[in-house]
């Protein structure tokens, strides 16, 4: 299977989209000419041409909304925000736009859009480009959203979020881009709300998704390695609709579970899953559940500070083991 | 220039050359069906049947009767939340309307909306929205569906004075002009955002239409009163717009009779009693019309009795379905929020949608 990175995965999975559904449209800052400010939509303009690949002026809201008016009305748009940090300026679109016309039409109205880009901290830009939205986004009953962590989930949930009939938000980093890894060529898809179990394990779970999720594979190496601890990771992919049943499988197989984002702990995703395993794997917890998540405080620009507000590996393998 | 002299200066555009007698009596009818229909909702309102907010569309009826005349079936409008009017003029029934504002499963929401989001796809009617201005984007992308599947229709985006000074409308006009969408944003300008007046919120050059000049786009002011000059101009415009992909802003005047929504109670005092009198004695867009069909002998004073009688009936007949439909049931608070969960598609079939107990 060819190696290809995390950017060229997305490109593929446009690029077959485009051309398999003339609906399909992608729109953003610097996305055609410039070959997108993350090279992720590299080659497009030229090859779809200027009527598809669409360069839109710094005017988020605008175009955000513009994509919810093109999807009612049966296309379907993929909008790009050069960081999800951008969409605060455009919420209004998306929470209450994207998120409830379904809801507010008694199902009249479609939305089948998709607004992707790069939320994440760690490369030093400061808290205003550093934000991770995904629970705000997941907070709202009608959007959907998904935060793929390797190369070939990127491809198959993109291929399935542009063929989903309602919004959903698309969560990159930028961190992740330039990750490589075995990615077919064509067309496939990777069904939203199914989780992948990416390391089998009996003593601890670790649940995360998206950059954490590379994080806690290698940690779970080190524990193995240096404690012989054997950890089973289940990687999330898609936060709602969410794979409960994989949690609450591997919970139920290890007793013991640490939940591991880069999101803030507050209402954070993982906030949620720990409620989820409160309430319905009480009984078969050793252990109280824990959490490593971004320390709570907003992005710091200084590197090697922002480097520990993020999970580490140390964070990850200190905290697994004031499970035992 | 008295009202009448208005009335009859665009009478001979073409586009009112072509408009039958048949058609200027539907279009009395219509105002009276919209005014009738909101006059009852206000008692009901305070009757406590209707709840929320409730923006009435009482003193602006040419406004969206005239738009959706002119309109052809590859056109698409959208509006803000003061929305029954536009509803009532493209067809939607005054039973599902008044169900919508009573709650009820029969509404055309299924109760999901309430007063500000009424919806009609099939109609080329797509709200019906809350936040001020929240809507002029989506506007631009029913503009741009339009021309993106190359169909030779404009859309139509109504907001009111008050949704000016939101940034999205200024970043629409630009986007809007830059790609040439065939779109006419069109500002009701009732003189107030909520309790605060045009002199008080906004800061212009003659007209709030002139808000285009710097975007390089077409523009125009109009007489909200005068159908005949309603007619003219928004044809013209939108002709432009479904033959040269040319976008216009069009601020027309008018006025609304009640307060911003029912529950602005203060609406006697930011505005003076005698305003709203002169308002309606004067200028009342209904009274106008009338009196210029009965001067082209038209219609007849029963005529109008007879109009009027109707609507009235309908607006009866609609409260009486409300009254008699079913609440919606408790299960259903949880159907139209994904498409997907609805149709039981295979993306539904696995994954949790839902976070809380859906057992009621």
């Amino acid at each position: 299977m060819p190696l290809i990175d995390y950017k060229t995965a997305l490109n593929q999975a446009f690029a077959e989209e485009l051309t398999r559904d003339e609906t399909v449209f992608l729109m953003g800052e610097e996305v055609a000419e410039y070959d997108g400010a993350y090279k992720v939509t590299k080659g497009l303009w030229e090859r779809f041409g200027s009527r598809r690949i669409i360069d839109t002026p710094i005017s988020e809201a605008a175009f955000l909304g513009l994509g919810v008016g093109a999807a009612m009305m049966g296309l379907r748009p993929i909008i790009e925000l050069m960081f999800w940090s951008f969409a605060y300026v455009g919420f209004d679109q998306i929470i209450n736009n994207a998120g409830c016309i379904r809801y507010m039409s008694g199902g009249l109205i479609n939305v089948p859009m998709v607004i992707r880009g790069p939320a994440n901290g760690g490369t030093s830009v400061g808290a205003t480009h550093s934000h991770t939205p995904e629970n705000f986004l997941a907070n709202t009953p009608g959007l959907k959203v998904v935060a793929p962590a390797t190369p070939y989930d990127a491809k198959g949930l993109m291929i399935s979020s542009i063929r989903d009939n309602d919004t959903v938000c698309f969560m990159e980093n930028t961190l992740l881009y330039g990750h490589r890894g075995e990615v077919p060529e064509g067309s496939y898809t990777i069904p939203l709300g199914v989780a992948d179990l990416k390391r089998e394990g009996t003593d601890v779970s670790f649940i995360a998704y998206g950059r954490a999720l590379l994080t806690a594979l290698e940690a779970a190496q080190t524990l193995q390695a240096e404690h012989g601890i054997s950890v089973e990771v289940v990687d999330l992919r898609s936060l709602r609709p969410l794979d409960e049943e994989a949690i609450l499988n591997s919970v139920s197989k290890t007793h013991r579970v640490l939940l591991i984002d880069e999101n803030k702990p507050f209402c954070g995703i993982s906030a949620q899953i720990a409620a989820i395993i409160a309430e319905k794997a009480f009984d078969q917890l050793d252990a109280p559940v824990l959490r490593v998540t971004a320390l709570d405080a907003p992005a710091i620009y200084s590197a090697p500070l922002e480097k520990l507000q993020l999970p580490n590996t140390q964070r990850i393998i200190a905290k697994a083991l004031t499970l035992f | 220039m008295t009202a009448q002299k208005n009335l009859a200066s665009s009478i001979e555009d073409p586009i009112n050359n072509v408009f039958t007698s048949e058609q200027k009596i539907a279009a009395l009818r219509d105002m009276l069906r919209i005014r009738r229909f909101e006059q009852q909702s206000f008692k009901l309102y305070q009757q406590e049947k209707i709840g929320g907010f409730l923006h009435l569309y009482v003193g602006q009826e040419s406004v969206a009767v005239a738009a959706v005349g002119l309109m052809s079936g590859a056109d698409e409008m959208i509006t803000a939340y003061r929305d029954h009017g536009h509803a009532l003029a493209v067809g939607m029934s005054m039973e599902e309307c008044m169900a919508e504002l009573f709650g009820k499963a029969t509404g055309c929401s299924k109760g999901k909306g309430g007063s500000m989001h009424f919806f009609a796809p099939d109609k080329h009617y797509w709200g019906g929205h809350g936040i001020v201005a929240g809507q002029v984007p989506l506007g631009l992308g029913l503009a741009f569906a339009l021309k993106y599947k190359k169909i030779p229709g404009c859309a139509l985006c109504f907001l009111g004075d008050g949704a000016v000074n939101q940034g999205v409308f200024s970043e629409s006009l630009n986007l809007a002009s830059l790609w040439d969408l065939p779109l006419v944003f069109i500002i009701e300008n009732n003189g107030y955002s909520m309790g605060t007046s045009l002199e008080r919120s906004s800061s212009i050059e003659g007209s709030l239409a002139e808000r285009a000049v710097g975007f390089k786009m077409e523009r125009e002011k109009i007489n909200g009163n005068n159908f005949y000059e309603l007619r003219a101009k928004l044809h013209n415009v939108m002709e432009r717009a479904r033959h040269q992909c040319k976008p216009s802003l069009l601020e027309i005047t008018t006025y609304r009779y009640y307060g911003h929504s029912i529950a602005d109670a203060n609406h006697k005092k930011y505005r003076s009693a005698e305003e709203i009198h002169e308002y309606q004695k004067n200028h009342d867009p209904i009274m106008l019309w009338e009196e210029q069909l009965l001067k082209e002998g038209v219609i007849t004073p029963s005529t109008m009795e007879s109009l009027d009688q109707a609507a009235k009936e309908e607006v009866a007949a609609a409260i009486l379905f409300a009254e008699a439909s079913p609440w919606p049931e408790p299960a259903s608070i949880f159907s139209d929020i994904y498409s997907e969960v609805d149709v039981g598609s295979d993306a539904a079939k696995r994954g949790t949608y839902f976070f809380s107990d859906t057992r009621l």
